[in-house]
């Protein structure tokens, strides 16, 4: 079966794919772009492990087709880091232990930059809000909260 | 499955008027992605709204707002004017889901996939809106409380495509809100919600109000003997049981998981006493 071309913008880079009209985007970054950073916990929208975001907006790439991505700008984990120097939420959550198992961790990184793209200065309950479509099984949330926070005091600073 | 981006309405009505298999509206995907993903809807056309210039904005007139079927609720919360006229049908929309659903549902969506809990239908109920529906042949307007039949079910004909929600201009001294009960403090489905408008008259006697309950019955319901119940009164005590009353006495929920009969019967009173005060209160009642 024939399937459908669809240019896009991934993390800066122009790409080019060809899907079927039913494969959700998290399906064409994993398996036709080899990139496998962004995961699939409950497909379903509720743990957020796949978020990305489309034209600068937060979304689960499980709820997003394929071909909705044609024409837009996807983010993914894999743009996060510039090159060999991690962003500075990668560096607070290894610092402050913000992951165990790692499944949730690129869905949080993700998340959390976009709630400090527009709040430079959260406070632990906006954070909890913010984070709340990401669910991780192992920290107890409370050590991802306290990256976050201390990468919103890294960043103003700057 | 096949999947289309028309850029009218029109032609979204056709298309889905022409399939002789299964054909499905994609506005935010939230609902449809995941009983896509479960197998209980196997589309053989997906409809993709979201190129449709008639669906993409809100729009502030003097008849009132227009929120075109493919807004998504993050766009209605960041919109100031709309959240000041009707702060209750945008705290019912951004209710729904963590910010990643907020950045793709649509209180049109909401409507359409018509579960008995939507939290933007009851809001939108007693605000008094519209559904702006576009057929094949012909376009018509349709009361929202007109649109659910059931669980799942529309009043909507195979072609009709919901274009746009419209909400009535407010008259000064007018108020709404939306409250629902979740057993944590979000990322749940409602196990009752309650949407209230009102709009006062002097001396901030209640001179008109529309109640509606959500999760309580096969379909949200729109209550008159609850809005009865609060107009006329300054919304005092015996107002306020008489309102708890009429909701309770409307109620005809299921047993499940998130509630008993007697519990959501019960807090539907409850709710509906503390949505009219805070509707109250924001329409300048003392």
């Amino acid at each position: 079966m024939a399937g459908t071309l669809v240019s896009t913008m991934i993390n800066g880079d122009q790409t080019e794919f060809v899907c079927q009209a039913g494969e959700t985007l998290l399906e064409v970054l994993r398996n036709r772009l080899g990139l496998t950073g962004s995961k699939e916990g409950c497909g379903t929208g509720d743990c957020g492990a796949c978020s990305v975001t489309l034209d600068g907006r937060l979304v689960c790439s499980c709820l997003v087709l394929g071909v909705e991505a044609q024409g837009r700008k996807v983010n993914t984990i894999e743009g996060l880091a510039d090159g060999d120097a991690l962003h500075p939420l990668q560096s607070n959550f290894i610092k402050h232990a913000a992951l165990q198992c790692g499944i949730c961790t690129p869905g949080f990184l993700i998340a959390s930059k976009a709630l400090l793209d527009r709040n430079s200065n959260p406070t632990d309950e906006e954070i909890r809000f913010a984070l709340a479509g990401n669910l991780c099984r192992c920290t107890g949330y409370d050590k991802i909260v306290r990256a976050v926070k201390a990468t919103a005091k890294d960043l103003r600073k700057k | 499955m096949k999947y289309q981006t028309p850029s009218t309405t029109k032609e979204a009505a056709v298309l889905i008027k022409r399939e002789r298999g299964k054909a499905f509206v994609l506005a935010g995907g939230t609902d449809l992605m995941v009983r896509m993903k479960s197998g209980l809807t196997e589309p053989d056309l997906v409809v993709d709204i979201k190129h449709i210039p008639a669906m993409q904005s809100i729009k502030k007139s003097a008849t009132g707002f227009r929120i075109g079927a493919a807004v998504s609720a993050a766009e209605m919360g960041e919109n100031a004017p709309l959240k000041k006229a009707w702060p209750g049908v945008v705290e019912s929309a951004n209710l729904i889901g963590s910010d990643q659903i907020q950045n793709r549902c649509t209180v049109a969506g909401n409507l359409c996939n018509a579960s008995p809990a939507a939290d933007a239908v009851p809001a939108l109920i007693a605000a008094g809106a519209k559904a702006n529906v576009v057929g094949p042949q012909r376009r018509r307007t349709v009361s929202v409380e007109k649109v659910i039949t059931g669980p799942g079910t529309t009043s909507l004909a195979k072609g009709e495509v919901v274009e746009a929600i419209t909400l009535p201009k407010r008259p000064p001294k007018s108020g709404d809100a939306y409250l629902r009960f979740i057993p944590r403090s979000e990322m749940d489905i409602a196990v009752v919600g309650v949407g209230i408008s009102l709009t006062l008259g002097n001396n901030s006697v209640i001179k008109s109000a529309r109640v509606a309950l959500g999760a309580v019955a096969p379909t949200p319901l729109l209550v008159p003997a609850a809005g009865k119940a609060i107009v006329g009164t300054k919304l005092d005590k015996a107002a306020l049981n008489k309102l708890a009353e009429a909701c309770s006495a409307a109620c005809n929920p299921i047993d499940d998981k998130r509630g008993t009969v007697e519990f959501r019967t019960e807090v539907a009173g409850v709710l509906a006493q503390r949505a009219a005060r805070i509707a109250y209160k924001r329409a300048g009642g003392k």
